[in-house]
C-alpha cells in the first residue's frame, strides 16, 4: 500500500456503518477539507492531494499564516448588554422568566455559600475552600442547558453545575465537613464533590485529567445512544478552566473527541488567571476558542458574565453535539476570577486589589441578571433582600447540620481502594486495629462513627 | 447602577461576619488539621520543632557539622525555614553561574511554597519565569535546555502532579547520558524540585510520596533533604552534579523546620547518608518528614526501655549509602525502616532486603518496615495511615523484644 489508496475515511461515516448496525450511514451535506478520499496526485492538479490535507489549493505566493499579526481576535457572543438589555429583542433571552428567576436564585445561594464558607475556613472550621466568584453564571446557565440524564465532567471551581442539577444544601455541607453523611466518605478534600444521581462525576485535583475521560465518556454515550434508540440520546460535558488547557491531556482529548466524533461539549471556564499565572504566561493564542478549528471543532466564544448567553450557547452547542450521530463541541466562557484561586491563596501577591475591585464594579453575572429582571418587573430590593436572608439561614442551618456529623467510619480508611480487600490491606487492618487497641489514649477515634470497635469488627468480618 | 451591588452587600458578610458563625468558633484560622493528636495522647503529638535534636537551634551547632567546608563553618549563621533555604542555594545558583535557569507553574511570583520569592524580579524573567500549565511540557522542556549545557531547576508544584512528566523523567532525563553515548551527550544539570508527602490536610493529591517510583529508575538521583541546612547544601550539590537529579521537598518542613543555617553556599555530598543520632541496640533508616515523628519515638523508647536507638537519614534515597547503613546495622544487629509512601515496593523493600542479604548473620530481629498502609491518604483518614510516634514506638519495642 501507498498514498496511492490512501485509506482515509470520510468524516461523519461511521466505522460500522457498511454493517448496518447505525440508523442510516448519514453523510455531511458541506465538504470540509478531509473529506476526501486521498489519490494520487494529477499533473494538472490545482489542489493538494496529499493525505494530511485535503482541500488545499496551491499557491505561488508564500505566505505564513501569522496570526500575531491578525487585530481582530474571535469574537464573544453575548445576548443582552451590561445593563441587561437585551441585544436583539426578536430572539430575546430564550429564557422562561420561572427559569430566570431560579437561575437567579441560584446564583445567588451559590455566592453567599461561597462567602460563608470561605470565612468558615479562614476561622479554621474547614480544611480548603474555592469560590466561583465571577464564575456563576458559566457554571449555572451552562448546567441549565442540559439534559440531566447527561453526563458531566468537572474541574473544581463548578459547585454550580452541582447546584443547578439538585445538589442539596446538605449534600454541599456534608462534603465539605467530610462526615459520615458524605458520598465521597471523608476521603477527597473540600469541594471535591461527586453525585451519581446527578450524573456528575466526583472531581479529582489534578488538572485536565477529566477531558480525555469525558471524550471517552462520550463515545461511549454515543455507542449506547446508538444501540438503545428509544432512550433519548446523552451527551457528555467537560468543564476546564484555561490554565488546564495547557496540559498534554487537553489536546490529547479534544483530538481524540473529533477523530471518533463522539457527542461531547467542552467548556473552557477562561477566568484569566491559572493560580497567579496570567494568560499572558499561558498561551499566545487567540484564547482557547483559536484552538478548536485546529481540532476540526465547532467552536465559540461567550460572555461568561451573561447567562442567558451561556444558556443559548449551550443550548445550541448540544444540538450540534447529537447531529449526525455525534461531534465534539468547544465552548470558550470569558470570565474573571474575582476571588482568590483558592483559601490556600492570596492573590493580591500577583495582581493588584484595584484590579480585582475594578472588575467586581464593571461587571458580573450576578448583577446583570438581576437588572434584567429588574428591567422586566420581575424583582426588587424587598424580594433582594428576603431571598438573601432566607438563603443565608438555608446554608447556616445547613452548615451547623454538617458540622455536628461524626467522621465517616474508618472501615473506609482500607475498602474501595479494590472491589475487594487485599490480603495485604486485611494484614494492615490487622495490624492498625491491634495498635488502636494497645495504645487507646493516643488515637481520637471517636470522632468517627462506631470508633475503633466498629473497625476492629470490620476488621474480624474480614479475616 | 442599582443602589447595592449584591456583591456589595454580599462582601459585607465577610466583614461583619454573622453571629451565628462565631460564638463557638475556637480554632484559629486554618488550623482545620485532620491528623491533630487525640488529648490525652502521650507519644502522638509529640514532635516538637522548637527543640527537636534534628535540627540546628544554634550557630555553634550548625558550624559543628563535618560536612561543611572549613571556611563556611568560620562564617556567619541565620535562623531560616527550609523554603527560605531553598530559596537562597536558587539565589546563589543564579547568581554565580549564568546557565541556572529557574522555572515552573505560578513561580515568577514566589511560588504556592514561596520558595522562589524575588527570585525573578532580582534575575530578570528571562532566567526566573513563569511557564505554561504543563508538567510534561516543563520537564521535557527543562531535558532539552539542559542538554543544550543550561543549568535548568524546574519546579513541578507537587509531587502528585508529577505524573504527566513521567515519560519524560523515565524515557529521557535517566537515560539521555546511556543513549546519546559515545556523542557524549548528556541532561546532567537538570534539577527538577517538586514538595511531597503528607501535611495533615492534603487528601488524594497533596499528600503522594512517589519517590519509590524513581528509584527504580537507572539513571536519576533521588533526594530529599530533612531540614534547611541540608536542604541548602544538598540543592546547591544537586545543581552542581551532572547527573539529572529529582529532587523532593517535604513540604510539611517549609515552615515547620526552622534552624541555624551557614551564609555561605556550600555543598552537601550526594552519596552519604548521615548518622544523625549515634546508637547501639536499633537502627532505624528513614528520611524527610517522618525522621522527626522517630526522633520523637525514640527518645520515648530510650525513656522507657533503656535502649539506645542510632537513626540514620538516607538523604540521598537513590543511588543511596549501603556502607553507613550496613555499617550501623552490623552494630546494633536490629534495623526498622520508616517512610510515609505504601510498603509495596517501597525504598523499605530495599534497605530491608539489603539489611538482609548482607548482615543476615549478625540480625537479632527481623527487619521491620513501618510505612504507609496499602490505601490512598483519604482526608480524613491520614492520621491511621501514615506512620505517626506510637508505631515507631511500637516498632522499636516489637523489634528489641523479639
Amino acid at each position: 500500500m501507498s498514498l496511492r489508496c490512501g485509506i482515509r475515511r470520510i468524516r461523519g461515516q461511521q466505522p460500522w456503518a457498511s454493517s448496518g448496525w447505525v440508523n442510516g450511514s448519514r453523510r455531511p451535506s458541506s465538504v470540509g477539507f478531509q473529506q476526501f478520499r486521498s489519490v494520487a496526485s494529477t499533473p494538472t492538479a490545482e489542489k493538494v492531494l496529499f493525505p494530511g490535507a485535503l482541500n488545499s489549493r496551491f499557491t505561488n505566493t508564500m505566505e505564513f499564516i501569522r496570526p500575531a499579526l491578525r487585530t481582530e481576535a474571535i469574537p464573544t457572543y453575548r445576548v443582552m448588554d451590561q445593563s441587561g438589555q437585551v441585544l436583539d429583542k426578536e430572539v430575546g433571552v430564550d429564557t422562561e422568566d420561572d427559569l430566570a428567576l431560579e437561575l437567579y436564585r441560584n446564583m445567588v445561594c451559590l455566592s453567599i455559600m461561597d462567602l460563608l464558607m470561605f470565612e468558615a475556613q479562614r476561622q479554621g472550621r474547614l480544611s480548603f475552600y474555592m469560590v466561583s466568584a465571577g464564575e456563576e453564571g458559566i457554571a449555572i446557565g451552562s448546567a441549565s442547558a442540559f439534559s440531566p440524564s447527561d453526563v458531566i465532567f468537572c474541574q473544581y471551581r463548578e459547585s454550580g453545575v452541582f447546584m443547578q442539577r439538585g445538589f442539596t444544601l446538605d449534600q454541599f455541607m456534608n462534603q465539605l465537613f467530610a462526615n459520615s453523611k458524605d458520598a465521597g466518605l471523608g476521603r477527597n478534600m473540600p469541594v471535591h464533590y461527586g453525585s451519581h444521581e446527578l450524573n456528575i462525576h466526583t472531581i479529582s485535583s489534578t488538572l485536565a485529567t477529566q477531558i480525555p475521560h469525558a471524550a471517552g465518556a462520550a463515545y461511549a454515550l454515543k455507542m449506547q445512544n446508538q444501540q438503545q434508540p428509544d432512550i433519548a440520546p446523552r451527551i457528555a460535558v467537560c468543564y476546564f478552566g484555561e490554565g488546564a488547557a495547557s496540559e498534554g491531556d487537553f489536546h490529547g482529548a479534544l483530538n481524540i473527541a473529533a477523530t471518533r466524533q463522539v457527542p461531547c461539549i467542552f467548556i473552557c471556564r477562561n477566568n484569566g488567571y491559572a493560580i497567579s499565572t496570567p494568560t499572558s504566561d499561558q498561551y499566545r493564542g487567540d484564547g482557547i476558542a483559536s484552538r478548536g478549528a485546529g481540532y476540526g471543532m465547532d467552536t465559540l466564544r461567550v460572555d461568561g458574565n451573561d447567562i442567558f448567553a451561556v444558556r443559548r450557547a449551550t443550548k445550541e452547542a448540544r444540538r450540534l453535539a447529537l447531529e449526525n450521530g455525534g461531534k465534539p463541541v468547544l465552548i470558550e466562557m470569558m470570565a474573571y476570577r474575582v476571588g482568590h484561586h483558592s483559601t490556600s491563596d492570596d492573590s493580591f501577591a500577583y495582581r493588584q486589589k484595584v484590579e480585582v475591585d475594578d472588575w467586581k464594579r464593571r461587571d458580573n453575572p450576578i448583577t446583570r441578571l438581576r437588572k434584567w429582571l429588574e428591567g422586566r418587573g420581575l424583582w426588587d430590593e424587598d424580594k433582594e433582600r428576603d431571598i438573601r436572608n432566607r438563603l443565608r439561614k438555608e446554608v447556616l442551618t445547613a452548615f451547623e447540620k454538617a458540622e455536628k456529623e461524626k467522621k465517616p467510619p474508618m472501615q473506609h480508611v482500607f475498602d474501595g481502594v479494590y472491589e475487594h480487600l487485599t490480603q495485604e490491606q486485611k494484614t494492615h487492618m490487622e495490624e492498625l486495629s491491634d495498635i488502636l487497641q494497645r495504645y487507646p489514649k493516643e488515637y481520637d477515634t471517636e470522632q468517627y462513627e462506631g470508633g475503633a470497635a466498629a473497625f476492629r469488627k470490620f476488621c474480624e468480618q474480614n479475616r | 447602577m442599582p443602589p447595592k451591588t449584591p456583591i456589595r452587600t454580599l462582601s459585607r458578610y465577610l466583614f461583619r461576619p454573622q453571629s451565628s458563625l462565631h460564638p463557638r468558633c475556637q480554632h484559629r484560622p486554618r488550623s482545620q488539621r485532620y491528623s491533630s493528636a487525640a488529648a490525652g495522647a502521650r507519644l502522638n503529638g509529640t514532635v516538637e520543632y522548637d527543640t527537636t535534636p534534628l535540627l540546628s537551634h544554634s550557630s555553634r551547632s550548625a558550624l559543628s557539622n563535618a560536612e561543611l567546608p572549613a571556611d563556611v563553618r568560620q562564617g556567619q549563621t541565620k535562623r531560616i525555614n527550609l523554603y527560605t533555604a531553598v530559596n537562597e542555594a536558587l539565589r546563589h545558583a543564579l547568581q554565580t553561574d549564568e546557565r541556572v535557569l529557574v522555572f515552573g507553574e505560578d513561580i515568577q511570583f514566589g511560588g504556592v511554597f514561596r520558595c522562589t520569592m524575588n527570585l525573578a524580579t532580582d534575575f530578570g524573567t528571562e532566567r526566573v519565569f513563569n511557564t505554561p500549565l504543563s508538567e510534561q511540557g516543563l520537564v521535557g522542556f527543562a531535558i532539552g535546555a539542559a542538554a543544550e549545557g543550561m543549568r535548568p531547576v524546574a519546579e513541578v508544584q507537587f509531587a502528585d502532579y508529577v505524573f504527566p512528566a513521567f515519560d519524560q523523567l523515565v524515557n529521557e532525563a535517566a537515560k539521555y547520558r546511556y543513549r546519546s553515548a559515545a556523542t557524549g551527550v548528556s541532561c546532567g544539570g537538570l534539577v527538577i524540585r517538586m514538595p511531597t508527602g503528607v501535611v495533615g490536610h492534603g487528601a488524594l493529591y497533596h499528600s503522594q510520596s512517589p519517590e519509590s517510583l524513581f528509584t527504580h529508575v537507572p539513571g536519576l538521583r533521588v533526594i530529599i533533604p530533612r531540614s534547611p541546612l541540608q536542604a541548602k547544601g544538598l540543592l546547591l550539590s544537586a545543581i552542581h552534579t551532572n547527573d539529572p537529579v529529582i529532587f523532593m521537598e517535604p513540604k510539611v518542613l517549609y515552615r515547620a523546620a526552622v534552624e541555624q543555617v551557614p551564609v555561605d553556599a556550600y555543598q552537601l555530598p550526594l552519596d552519604k547518608a548521615e548518622v544523625v543520632k549515634p546508637g547501639k541496640d536499633v537502627t532505624i533508616v528513614s528520611y524527610g518528614t517522618p525522621l522527626y515523628t522517630c526522633s520523637a519515638a525514640i527518645a520515648a523508647a530510650e525513656k522507657d526501655f533503656g535502649c539506645s536507638v542510632e537513626l540514620i537519614d538516607l538523604r540521598t534515597i537513590y543511588p543511596w549509602d549501603r556502607e553507613t547503613v550496613l555499617e550501623s546495622v552490623k552494630k546494633t544487629g536490629r534495623a526498622i525502616v520508616v517512610h510515609e509512601s505504601m510498603m509495596n515496593a517501597g525504598v523499605g523493600a530495599e534497605v530491608a532486603a539489603t539489611i538482609q542479604e548482607r548482615t543476615f548473620l549478625r540480625l537479632e530481629a527481623p527487619v521491620k518496615r513501618v510505612t504507609g498502609w496499602a490505601t490512598h491518604t483519604g482526608l480524613v483518614f491520614e492520621k491511621f495511615i501514615v506512620p505517626d510516634v506510637t508505631r515507631v514506638y511500637d516498632a522499636i519495642k516489637k523489634t528489641i523484644d523479639y
